[in-house]
This record gives structure tokens, sequence and C-alpha cells, in this order.
């Protein structure tokens, strides 16, 4: 995904994404992985992804930390694949080239950045189990807009009126109550390489002890955890991985037991579970994948679509000769 | 003190953008119109005093053949001393209708680099408007501000501001009041905890209103200082509009004791009068 083609193509000036066009660039980022989703799983990780994704933009204190999000984004990313050199240089390159073309826009440039992103969220209210029980989400799916906290970095907290005279000199000074309870903004988040972005936004949602329930548009069924962030490296992790590649048929022992290479992603229990949700799931909510329309974002996505083509994992095992670690190996092919 | 009175539905969302409330008043008629912005349509309703709905239409944009219709970012109606015109701002342009939005009397393509006028690029635009037809000209351009300004109040009708005073709402959340004559900055309001959305002006009582993306609307009562004629500011009232972050305000009749708000998701006029 941070394959230097595909960044080019995502940092030209262009117009904002039908959400059509996003689903389809989306499904395909998943399915280049050895992952799969049927439908109903897909819909439900969009969804998530969706309004999670209008949560830090809509949160955000000051237009310009839509970017210091996308730092959070990244940061994580890099601390997931720390162990491979190549791709680490090619998440801190996109991170230069972030601050290259960002770095510099004025604060009225974010915020039309950020308006044009809230365009393409406005009227979604899908209601995430997570966001419910922390209450940052209220039960008709709206957030929660706190009157609290601390103002934004380069804003006052409001409640003061400064009168001058002519020369610019403070006559007088009083203080009215404004609703809120608002603090000073503790320091600024760093725009640099490396530093404290200061703000949570963006940052790992499931990064919590215990294990964490995430279902979306209130359906009462319960789904497996998410994995949690690991610190220590686990010893027999490498060895999971190459008993799940001897199962996908990555190894030279033995093809395939099932009809296709790869494995597939379930978000629910069981598979029946999947089904009914794919049943049961409001139709508003469908995405079709299959677009066919004349415009210009639609070209653009199969623009993407065909350098991601490139990363499709290919259909004939490797051969080789090493066992332990045919998997990674692999896996920095892609 | 104010009370919340009835909404009047939208059909679409107002979308997040600044100043996005247009109010005419039309006492003549015993009607009020409103414009709300929701993506590439600009929502024109009329409502009786009680706020009972009468009439809603969408209102798009026109472009040439074969190109999508673009996202507009403001709508206004603008009160001439002859005639009132409704416009519409895009990214791509800036167009002007009668009053009703049912003629088209002016077409004026931006370059692609440019925004509406007077917002993030700081430029204002001002053409000459005759008392009738459409021999619209574009004057002047004045390249004035460096900073990103989000709104300003003041009454281009009668090219006159309210007692020389020029407010001026900012990205920071602060609502600033300078001497139009000077330029000198004379209040400073840390007034809202976001960006300031927009502002309006009842100019019979020297009211402003300021409404922000902190969810809250203010009312501020403007004045002079009798002995050194300095301008000064008293708090008047707050709002909270809960989990909404607003995206346009205006007072509903020139006394201020009613006034209306968007917020960006909320398919509704927010409607407040005084008890």
């Amino acid at each position: 995904m941070f394959n230097r083609k595909f960044m080019e193509e995502l940092f030209k000036p262009q117009e904002l994404y039908s959400k059509k066009a996003l689903r389809t660039v989306y499904e395909r980022l998943a399915h280049a992985s050895i992952m799969k989703l049927n439908q109903a799983s897909m819909d439900k990780l969009y969804d998530l992804m969706t309004m999670a994704f209008k949560y830090q933009v809509l949160l955000c204190p000051r237009p310009k930390d839509v970017l210091l999000v996308t730092f959070n984004h990244l940061d994580t990313i890099k601390g997931f694949i720390r162990d491979s050199p190549t791709i680490l240089q090619q998440v801190d390159e996109t991170l230069r080239q972030l601050t290259e073309i960002y770095g510099g826009l004025s604060a009225g440039e974010f915020q039309l950045i950020r308006q044009t992103l809230l365009i393409f969220f406005q009227d979604l209210h899908i209601r995430v189990s997570m966001f419910l029980k922390d209450k940052v989400q209220n039960n008709n799916g709206r957030f929660v807009l706190p009157v609290s906290g601390p103002v934004p970095w380069g804003t006052e907290v409001p409640g003061l009126i400064r009168m001058f005279n002519n020369k610019g000199e403070e006559v007088k000074r009083i203080e009215f109550k404004h609703g809120g309870n608002y603090v000073p903004a503790p320091k600024e988040g760093s725009f640099e390489l490396y530093g404290d972005r200061v703000l949570k936004l963006g940052t790992n949602m499931y990064s919590v002890n215990q294990p964490v329930e995430t279902h979306v548009s209130g359906s009462s069924k319960n789904l497996a955890s998410w994995t949690q962030e690991s610190i220590a490296p686990n010893p027999l992790a490498k060895e999971e991985l190459n008993f799940l590649a001897r199962l996908m048929g990555g190894m030279e022992i033995k093809k395939p037991s099932g009809p296709e290479p790869g494995f597939r992603l379930n978000l629910f229990t069981t598979d029946e579970e999947e089904e009914q949700a794919a049943l049961t799931r409001p139709e508003e909510l469908s995405y079709e994948v299959i677009n066919i329309q004349a415009t210009q974002d639609q070209q653009r996505s199969e623009e993407l679509a065909r350098i991601m083509g490139e990363f499709e994992i290919t259909e004939q095992p490797r051969l080789s000769t090493s066992k332990g670690d045919d998997l990674l190996a692999m896996m920095d092919e892609l | 003190m104010f009370r919340w009175e009835r909404s009047i539905p939208l059909r679409g969302s107002a979308a997040a953008l600044c100043n996005n409330l247009s109010v005419l008043q039309l006492p003549a008629r015993n009607l009020t119109y409103f414009g709300v912005v929701h993506g590439p349509s600009a929502q024109l309703l009329s409502a009786a005093p009680e706020g009972v709905p009468l009439a809603q239409r969408q209102l798009h944009a026109k472009e040439g053949a074969g190109v999508s219709p673009p996202l507009i970012t403001q709508v206004h109606w603008c009160v001439l001393p002859f005639r009132v015109l409704l416009v519409l701002t895009s990214h791509r342009g800036i167009q002007m209708y009668e009053s009703n939005g049912y003629t088209m009397v002016y077409w004026h393509a931006l370059d692609s680099g440019d925004a509406s006028p007077g917002t993030w690029s700081g430029r204002v635009l001002v053409f000459d408007i005759p008392a009738k037809g459409p021999n619209i000209v574009l004057s002047e351009e004045l390249a004035g501000h460096q900073m990103p300004i989000t709104d300003i109040a003041t009454e281009p009708a009668q090219g006159q501001l309210w007692q020389g005073i020029i407010a001026a709402g900012y990205g920071n959340g602060q609502v600033h009041l300078y001497e139009a004559t000077t330029g000198n900055l004379h209040v400073q309001i840390n007034a809202h905890a976001r960006a300031i959305c927009a502002l309006d002006l009842a100019s019979e009582v020297g009211k402003l209103l300021s409404a922000g993306e902190d969810t809250f609307v203010h009312i501020w009562k403007l004045s002079r200082n009798p002995e050194s004629g300095y301008i000064e500011v008293e708090h008047c009232h707050g709002e909270c509009v809960a989990d909404t972050q607003l995206c346009g305000a205006r007072f509903c009749d020139s006394s201020g004791n009613s006034f209306a708000v968007t917020g960006y998701d909320l398919a509704e006029i927010r409607r407040f009068s005084s008890v």
C-alpha cells in the first residue's frame, strides 16, 4: 500500500472521491493481502472505518489537526512493521511527502480540506458499539461534541473581552460567562517525522487490555475480539505463521486442500451469523462494488485499481528450500 | 432570555460550510425566506411568522453540459437599494439570481485557484449592480487580507457599517471589532472555542450574533463609550445547540428579537426568540 507508484497516484490533486469509488479502492486494498472477506463482513468493516474516520475529522480541534491524525495513523503503522526496513522506509517517505505537500498550508486551506471531507461523511449516523460504550456517540448515531477540555492550539479560552484605545493599549477588560468549561491547550503536537503528536485522535482505538466488542449498526450479535497491540514479540509467532502458510499452500510441502488459496476473514462468530447479517442488512447501507459511472473519479479509481492489481498474490506457491522464513519472505514480495 | 421555537425541517441537512444560512425578511408579505446549502444544491424555503413552513425548493448551480454540478459554498440574499439578488457561490464561480431564485441574471466564472469572495484567499470581489436587468459588472478586486477570514458582517446594501464598526469573526474563535475610519482594532473577544462560522448584525439595535463550530451561539451588544467614543461591547446571551457543529446563524428580524441557526448534519433550521 505504501508502494511509491500507489502513493504518487494518491498525492495527485483530485476531487473528493465518491462513496462508490472509495469503496472500490477499499475493497481492493483489503483483498490485496492474504485476507478475503465476504460481502457482509466487508460492509461491516467499511462502515466501521467510515464512522471512525468521521469521528476523527469531526472532533479535530483545529483543521490542521487532520494532518496530526494522519501522522498518528502512520506512527502506529510503523509500530506494526518495525522489523521490515523496506516498508518502514516507504512509510517514512510517505510522511515526508505529507509534510512537504501539506505542512505549509494555511489554516484557511486546512479548513477547506476539513469541510470537504465532512461533505463525504454527511448524514452518516451508523452506530458503533465501541463509540456508544465510550459515550462518544449518542444513541441517535451523532457524535458527542464536548464543551469542556483543552481549546485547540492557537485559540484562547472563551470568556474574555479586551478593549483598546487608538494606540493599541488595553483600556478595559471584562469577563463573560460563555457556557463551556474550557482550559488552555497544553502544547502543540509535533509535525516532524518523529515526535509527540499530543492529539489522541487517530491512535489505535483498540489498544486496551481487555478484549473489546465492536459491532456496527446496533445489531445484537457478538464479535470475536480484535487483536490487541502486542509489545513483546511472541516466540511462537513464527511457527504459527508458518503453520498458517502451510494451510494456505505457501510452502513446498502440500497443495491447499480447499478450493482456493488464501484465507477468508469472517467478522462474525459463525458462518451462519455472517449469512444472516448479509440478509438483514438495511438496504441503504449496501454498496455496489461494480460502478458504471463515466465521471473522472471512476478513472482515478481505475488507475489505482490497476496499480493495485500488480499487488495480487500469485496463484503458484513459491518453491523454496528454507522453511522458517518462507512466509515472511513471501509477504515481503507483495 | 431566549427560548427555543418551532424548528423548520429541511429536505437535506446543512453542509459544514461557513455562513451557511441566509435569511430574507419580507415584512410586507409577512414572509421570511431561508436559504441553506446542502452539497450541490441550495435549499430555498419560505416560512410564515410562526415558523410554519410554506414552500421549499432546491436550486442547483447551473453548469455547462456534461459537467457535474459544483458544490455550492454559499447562498446569500443581497439586499441592495433597488433590488434583492440571490447569490450562489461555488469554487467554479458566482451566480446571481432574482430573489426568488427563478431567473439567473449573472454568472462570473472563477479561475481554478480562487475561492468564493471574502473567504480563505482573503480576496474580495466588488460588483456594480444596476437597479434592474442583467448588466452586472465586476468592478474591482481587493486583495487585502493575508489571514483567512471566515465571515464579515457589514451592510453592503447601504454601504454603511453599524455606526462605523466592522465586525470580523476568525478561525481561532475570536471576534474583532475595528474602527472603520482608521482600521484600528478596538475590541478583541475570546468568543468561541472553535472557528467562528457566521456573524450577523441586527442593525436597529446594534446587536451582533456569532456562531461557532463549538456548538455555541452568542449575542453581543455593540456601543460607543460616551466619553472617548471608543467601541465597546457587552455579552448579552449565549445558547448551546448540543452536539451540533454550527455552520450558519442569522437574526430573523432587525431588532434582534429572534434568530435562526443551522448545523452540520442537522436537517432543520433551529429558531430562537426572546421572551
